[in-house]
């Protein structure tokens, strides 16, 4: 990865009649960076992805490609390729044909057009299937050939688009770290649209999270995870207990405030942060609360008792009611001390550390129609 | 009452009327082969021996072939015609959506359901108030009419699997409009385009009403046969005549259902999901 901007997305729109798939949005992506577009369906992600491959076009705006602007080319002329969501394998050819598609065009040697075919194949470990027919692969075989059909063609960038949304859990976690092995190895930009929060973080050097056609946040998988700049992006990351809280005073970047139950706690201001009214929001991942047992004891300190509690094999997640908070928190506990097994309406204590709390800008309103 | 109904379920009552059904619709067909290589001129039975001298009768007949090529140059226009515009409706059917789309698909199956007679006494009607003169010219306009609901059904399902993103990515593999179109698109959609083409050939072959209406002085085939019945002794090379039609007919159907077949499952492969 280098600091070398690949693609650089400047104040892309994108008009449906009034309806704004894309709303201005602007973003740079390194040259061998593995980027992920992420967010709910309808948010966008497909849209500019689909704008940089060259299948839609931006009513605003320009993307440049290694910086060539490239909006005025058509598909077939820009140094991308996409792995499709259905994959898109072309049933009539086999294996080998397949992934040779590309190269017809560039009128290779035939010695050069096999090697570069066995060479993607091997790649993607589908080595000696190259005669098999698309009917006769599995989902997760039809996925390496997309990806070898792709790479063959030695892109610029390569484009995924919801890879892993067919294949059952296991394989796509088997897939995910191929994916990330792969990309390393190949050292090509990689642009990943996914709705999937676990796929994002576990592949991405950097996440972009997007809402309503517009960027919410972009920044590395950690940060993302831990410092999220607004209500939306944390919830969508993951679970979050979300408490309002007071603002006792203000000093250069950090907000000094009281947390309800939680006590007086010093936080970093994130971008854009305003208080209304001198009240703010708050958010504690479940993971970073963690349970007491008998004579434990920890700095910061909360009673509270089980309100409910699931089963989910490695952890379980408990509901603790606290009294004074105006919800109760969720929290996960690993399973090998018997969290499993505490019965609801437990009087427990639980310990957090202060420092895991972020506080939370207001999402921009939303002005689609 | 208890009795009779263990009585009942001794005997095999479904194997039995599916053999009696299968009978009744097939056996005719068969006597007519078998009539076909009988050495005599009439349709009794116990036979008389087997020949072939009808279906050598039927090489120097000189206006039975030109029906023949009359029924062939029909069948040919008819099956290019209809399937020209049924890609074009599967197409439109498969791939858009627009209002009036279910409107537009059941007016265009509709002349399956109408009378065909009703269909060719109005075309009739329209031909001669044209002043036009009833040739073969006639009859195939006719019979596409009746033929494309026949390609449609036998292309929409070949197109309809057909996923957009092939041709997406193509485009994104560096091909050009053309260039997809003859590597993917026609590759793809290929075998239903043959099966449609067999199937309305078929359809045109045997086609005897719209044929009989506006074919004029240029009988077809099956116009011809009709035409023969009356004399007794052309019976038999009639019926070697149906014979080979028959066998043609077969062959075609069952080549045109196995490429659509394949088609289908081309199309939908392409986007199924494991």
């Amino acid at each position: 990865m280098t600091d070398r901007a690949m693609i650089q997305i400047e104040n892309v729109s994108k008009f449906y009649g009034i309806y704004k798939a894309l709303d201005d949005v602007s973003l740079s992506i390194a040259e061998g960076e593995f980027f992920s577009l992420l967010g709910p369906s309808g948010c966008g992600k497909t849209t500019l992805l689909r704008s940089i491959a060259g299948f839609e076009n931006p009513t605003a705006g320009e993307i440049y490609i290694d910086g060539v602007p490239s909006l005025a080319l058509p598909p077939n002329r820009r140094p991308t390729n996409m792995v499709f969501q259905s994959y898109a394998i072309f049933p009539h050819l086999d294996v080998a044909e397949n992934v040779a598609y590309g190269l017809k065009r560039l009128r290779l040697s035939p010695e050069e057009e096999r090697k570069r075919v066995g060479d993607a194949l091997d790649m993607v470990r589908l080595s000696g299937l190259g005669q098999r027919k698309a009917h006769e692969l599995s989902g997760g075989q039809r996925q390496r050939v997309a990806l070898a059909r792709a790479l063959v063609m030695r892109p610029k960038v390569l484009l995924l688009d919801e890879p892993l949304s067919a294949l059952d859990k296991k394989l796509r976690e088997e897939m995910q770290v191929e994916l990330r092995t792969l990309q390393k190895a190949v050292g090509i930009t990689f642009i990943l649209v996914t709705h999937d929060q676990y796929e994002a973080l576990a592949l991405s050097d950097r996440i972009a999270v997007m809402f309503g056609g517009r960027i919410a946040q972009i920044a590395s998988p950690k940060e993302i995870y831990q410092r999220p700049r607004t209500r939306k992006v944390a919830d969508f990351l993951g679970g979050m207990n979300f408490l309002k809280a007071r603002v006792l005073g203000e000093q250069g970047n950090a907000v000094s405030i009281d947390a309800a139950r939680f006590g007086a706690v010093n936080l970093e201001k994130p971008q854009g942060f305003a208080a209304s009214n001198g009240h703010v929001t708050v958010g504690i991942r479940p993971e970073r609360l963690r349970l007491l047992w008998d004579e434990d004891r920890a700095p910061h300190e909360l009673a509270g008792r089980i309100e409910n509690r699931a089963y989910f094999g490695e952890v379980t997640h408990l509901t603790v009611g606290v009294d004074g908070l105006e919800h109760p928190l969720s929290m996960v506990e690993t399973n090998n001390f018997g969290a499993d097994d505490l019965p609801i309406g437990a009087e427990i204590r639980l310990a957090y550390d202060p420092d895991a709390f972020v506080l939370l800008a207001e999402d921009p309103p939303v002005t689609r129609v | 009452m208890s009795v009779l109904l263990r009585r009942l379920r001794v005997i095999p009552v479904l194997p039995v009327y599916v053999a009696v059904y299968f009978l009744f619709l097939y056996l005719p067909i068969l006597l007519l082969p078998i009539f076909s290589f009988n050495n005599a001129a009439t349709t009794t039975f116990p036979l008389a021996g087997f020949t072939t001298k009808w279906y050598a009768s039927l090489a120097g007949n000189s206006v039975m072939l030109n029906a023949a090529w009359n029924s062939l140059i029909v069948g040919i226009s008819v099956s290019l015609l209809s399937t020209v515009l049924g890609i074009c409706a599967a197409r439109a059917i498969t791939r858009y959506r627009f209002r009036g789309q279910r409107t537009a698909a059941g007016l265009i199956m509709a002349p399956l359901f109408l009378p065909e007679i009703i269909v060719a006494v109005s075309l009739l009607m329209i031909v001669l108030a044209m002043g036009v003169e009833l040739s073969l010219v006639t009859v195939i306009l006719g019979q596409t009419v009746f033929c494309v609901p026949y390609a449609m059904s036998v292309l929409v399902s070949g197109f309809e699997g057909f996923d957009r993103s092939l041709e997406e990515a193509s485009y994104d593999l560096g091909e050009t409009a053309i260039g997809t179109f003859r590597r993917v698109t026609l590759p793809v959609v290929a075998p239903a385009i043959v099966s449609s083409l067999l199937v309305t050939f078929t359809i045109s072959l045997d086609e005897f009403i719209l044929a009989f209406f506006l074919s004029g002085t240029e009988p077809t085939l099956p116009v011809y046969i009709w035409g023969q019945l009356r004399f007794a002794a052309k019976l038999p090379g009639v019926l070697a005549l149906g014979t080979i039609m028959l066998v043609a007919s077969i062959l075609m159907l069952t080549l045109a259902e196995i490429l659509r077949r394949r088609a289908e499952r081309r199309t939908q492969l392409a986007h199924a999901l494991p």
